[in-house]
């Protein structure tokens, strides 16, 4: 009995970690820093998700974070709002998004943080499923999804990425070219990503800046207390 | 002895150095703390400029807005609402606004920057109360016999002329403030931002 | 000066225990001279302590708990802390102290927990020290538990969905005293309020009472030491322990260092990695609750996790009553029977250092068990891993209940008379 338990043990790990299909997610390129790949990413999200999808936690001057100044958010983002500190709301009701879709579209605030799992962080799951819808005239609207099977919402994106199809391989084939090469197509869904992630959390930068300081600021604080503690553990034998 | 008296001092100057780094620390971290409790970015934008539009404004009507969560009243004046600040003139604590109460481009006798239309915050200087508008003259306003047209404030009796100037011995000590605001077009102004572009 | 702050101090002294508390607690408390790094845990539980009520009344100027939704369709609880995070200048900062130090509470506090386990701390006459010490940190497990319900995200829907139905496995009164305990039929704006108002006062303020017994009790009977041995045995000719020191100046500048380090951590954590990798803060939080839609995997926070597998574990009825009912039972157990260390062990030494092999791996081999079961709770069943919790679940049960006769049986070593550093 006793040895019984301690192989299970032994072997725990193992089971454990055996576990069922994983997703595989593509790895998103990392923009967060590039300012002119963030404002793009901006401007295709005002264009071809804020229609739908609202960001009801974000300001739209907020968008000084990616380099903007005020006029240029008013001139080039804004259509629906009027002054620059309202949040990226949306016209369409509830209720009647829900008849047209089945779901109403979630807000998309903080979608690239809640995406994230133990397949890939929030940006690599956009990143695959923005890149991964195909044509399936079993659904309603049409359109499936790679990553998000039976997804409700159509491919937004289809007139700059095409239309794709399902292969015998299971792999996707791109059978009627959009306005955007393959190549550019994924470089603008990264830039949307990279926006969607700043969007999630504006405050990231400042954050990661302001920890730099904050450790190395305990650093030289923890020499100077280690000293104090070994001047006065002199007394002690 | 000597020995000793050198170990303390060095002892000393760690502890000093310790306690003032910490210190320090201390007070940068209690900075954000203090910091939160400042408007937020909603209250800022809650509180951003508001535009108005005068043309359908009529000649001696008041219309309310709100700005930063007060009562901004924009008032068309009459030639003989603006006639009875003469009268006002010797009544009213600070005629010539000197006090600090308004922008410098409306430090004039109709403290507004054009002569008609008025713009001021509803909030009486006293102790916070919106005094109530009292536009008819004479005994009819209920004010006095001698009433030339202004504003009541119901909590404590304070009164205001048509420039919102405060009337001697009274309550309130200053007059109603006058916020910043900038004409965008003729019939258009915006309050809460007066300078050109931005 | 010094004459007259002198004179304010006597003023004070007449009227109250300024001087007396001061020396008793801290300048004439005489600590063992040879603590180790587990001692440092203490002070480190109670600056997380500090660290959260600070922060929590910040957050609670900013926070609504309302479960309504806005105009965009999101509630509003959880929308107040996205405001947090985004529009309260630094808002976001004070909210991951918050968050992180949920997690560093827990993980300090098991540090704690352990050193006591390790070094005996919980033997006589350090009983009452133990049981405050446990009352706390049931406090503390209730604390996280309403806490986590008010980012209104969910896995604090469902995680308190799980909880509280978790009550309705008591046979007779459980269906209704869920109900009651929700205040509604489903977890709802009711149980949010009730839980804000449990997670910022009520609980708090217990919390404390039981943290000021805890070290009431322990400066009453003196502090334990990696050796196990009583310092208060031998004496100088003026009372003073001779392997004591006294707790100031020595062991503040010692545990001053300790915070340095902890806050190096605690802010490498806030500022380059607040989410903990998932597990401080989950993704699934970041979606709004939705009392129609269970996510696909559900798992409570880390620091309940080996409890929780302890509940998954127990799946077949027993005496006539159902496999739910044994399984909240024994997570219950799980938790309980820490309160009746101090009875269990029967060793003749405190300390692991004199402690022969049998104790040593069954502390071992418990330690192990509790990581498993803490693993095994985050991730979603299946049947291997189901007999793996069975099995850890039974070792963790047999650690303590076995202890009255392994502990005699075990070989020990005599203890030092004075302590060894």
């Amino acid at each position: 009995m006793m040895k019984k338990l301690l192989l299970a043990l032994l072997f725990a790990p193992l089971i454990a970690c055996a576990s069922e299909g994983e997703l595989h997610l593509d790895h998103a390129p990392d923009k967060l820093t590039d300012q002119a790949a963030l404002q793009n990413g901006a401007k295709l999200f005002v264009n071809y998700c804020l229609n739908c999808h609202s960001a009801s936690a974000m300001r739209y001057n907020r968008l000084q974070g990616i380099g903007l100044t005020d006029q240029q958010i008013k001139d080039n983002l804004m259509f629906t709002a009027d002054k620059v500190g309202e949040l990226m709301t949306i016209a369409m009701r509830r209720d009647e998004a829900k008849q047209w879709f089945g779901v109403p579209p979630p807000d998309l605030s903080l979608e690239a943080r809640a995406r994230a799992s133990e397949a890939g962080s929030g940006a690599d799951w956009l990143y695959t499923y923005l890149r991964g819808f195909y044509r399936d005239d079993s659904r309603p609207s049409g359109w499936n999804n790679l990553v998000f099977a039976n997804v409700a919402m159509p491919h937004a994106l289809w007139q700059l990425q095409g239309e794709q199809v399902m292969g015998a391989d299971h792999k996707l084939k791109l059978a009627k070219p959009g306005k955007m090469t393959p190549a550019e197509y994924d470089a603008a869904v990264g830039d949307l990503v990279a926006y969607l992630q700043y969007m999630g959390e504006p405050s990231a930068q400042t954050r990661k800046q302001l920890g730099v300081y904050v450790l190395l600021f305990l650093a030289a604080f923890f020499v100077l207390t280690y000293a104090l503690k070994r001047e006065f553990w002199k007394d002690v034998h | 002895m000597a020995s000793e008296q050198k170990v303390d001092c060095g002892r000393r100057r760690l502890i000093v150095a310790t306690a003032a780094v910490g210190g320090v620390a201390g007070v940068v971290t209690a900075a954000p703390f203090v910091a939160s409790m400042m408007p937020s970015e909603r209250a800022k934008a809650a509180g951003a400029p508001v535009e108005v539009d005068l043309s359908k404004l009529a000649l001696g009507e008041m219309l309310t807005v709100a700005w930063r969560g007060q009562p901004v009243w924009v008032i068309n004046r009459t030639p003989e609402m603006i006639a009875s600040l003469k009268v006002t003139d010797p009544l009213v604590s600070d005629p010539h606004s000197d006090k600090l109460q308004q922008p410098a481009y409306c430090k004039n006798e109709t403290r507004s920057i054009k002569p008609e239309f008025f713009v001021a915050v509803g909030i009486c200087t006293h102790l916070g109360c919106s005094p109530s508008e009292k536009f008819e003259t004479g005994a009819a306003s209920g004010v006095g016999p001698n009433w030339p047209g202004g504003f009541l404030c119901p909590c404590h009796g304070s009164t205001f002329d048509l420039a919102g100037r405060v009337y001697k011995d009274k309550p309130a000590p200053l007059n109603l403030v006058v916020p910043p605001y900038m004409y965008l077009s003729d019939n258009k102004i915006v309050i809460g931002e007066d300078k050109k572009g931005a | 000066m010094a004459a007259k702050m002198q004179g304010l101090v006597d003023w004070v002294d007449e009227r109250f225990p300024l001087t007396s508390s001061w020396k008793a607690h801290l300048a004439e408390y005489y600590a063992p001279k040879n603590f180790n790094f587990w001692y440092f845990f203490g002070s480190l539980a109670l600056l997380v302590l500090v660290n959260q009520i600070v922060t929590g009344i910040f957050l609670t100027m900013q926070y609504k708990p309302d479960a309504s939704l806005n105009s965009s369709g999101v509630p509003v609880a959880f929308a107040s802390v996205e405001y947090i995070m985004r529009d309260v200048p630094w808002g976001w900062l004070i909210r991951y102290m918050h968050s992180t130090g949920a997690s560093a509470f827990f993980i300090v506090v098991y540090l704690h927990m352990f050193r006591g386990l390790l070094y005996g701390s919980h033997r006589k006459p350090r009983e009452l020290v133990w049981i405050f010490g446990m009352l706390i940190f049931l406090c503390l497990m209730a604390e996280a538990f309403f806490g986590y319900l008010l980012p209104w995200g969910q896995m604090s829907f469902w995680g308190a969905q799980v909880i509280v139905n978790m009550f309705s496995a008591i046979p007779f009164i459980g269906p209704d005293l869920s109900l009651w305990l929700r205040g509604d039929f489903v977890v709802g704006d009711a149980t949010l309020n009730r839980f804000f108002a449990f997670h910022v006062i009520a609980i708090p303020l217990v919390l404390l009472g039981l943290v000021v017994a805890h070290v009431i009790a322990l400066h009453e009977v003196g502090s334990n030491n990696p050796d196990g041995i009583e310092i208060k045995k031998h004496k100088d000719n003026k009372g003073i322990p001779l392997d004591g020191i006294p707790f100031h100046p020595y062991y503040t500048v010692k545990d001053i260092v300790g915070v340095v380090v902890f806050l190096i951590v605690f802010s490498a954590v806030i500022f380059f990695m607040p989410e903990g990798g998932g597990y401080f803060l989950e993704s699934n939080n970041f979606i709004q609750a939705n009392p129609l839609q269970t996510p696909p995997h559900i798992a409570p926070v880390w620091y309940f996790t080996p409890y929780y597998s302890v509940l998954r574990s127990i799946t077949y009825p027993l005496f006539g009553l159902e496999a739910k009912f044994w399984g909240v039972l024994g997570m219950g157990a799980a938790v309980v029977i820490f309160f009746f260390l101090p009875w269990l062990d029967r060793s003749p030494v405190k300390s692991i250092r004199y402690k022969g092999p049998i104790f040593k791996t069954a502390l071992g081999l418990f330690v192990t068990v509790f990581l498993i079961l803490g693993y095994l709770g985050m991730q979603p069943p299946t049947p291997a891993r189901l007999m793996l919790s069975q099995a850890c679940a039974v070792i963790y049960f047999a650690f303590f209940l076995l202890m009255p006769v392994y502990s005699k049986l075990d070989k020990c070593r005599p203890e030092p008379e004075r302590v060894t550093g």
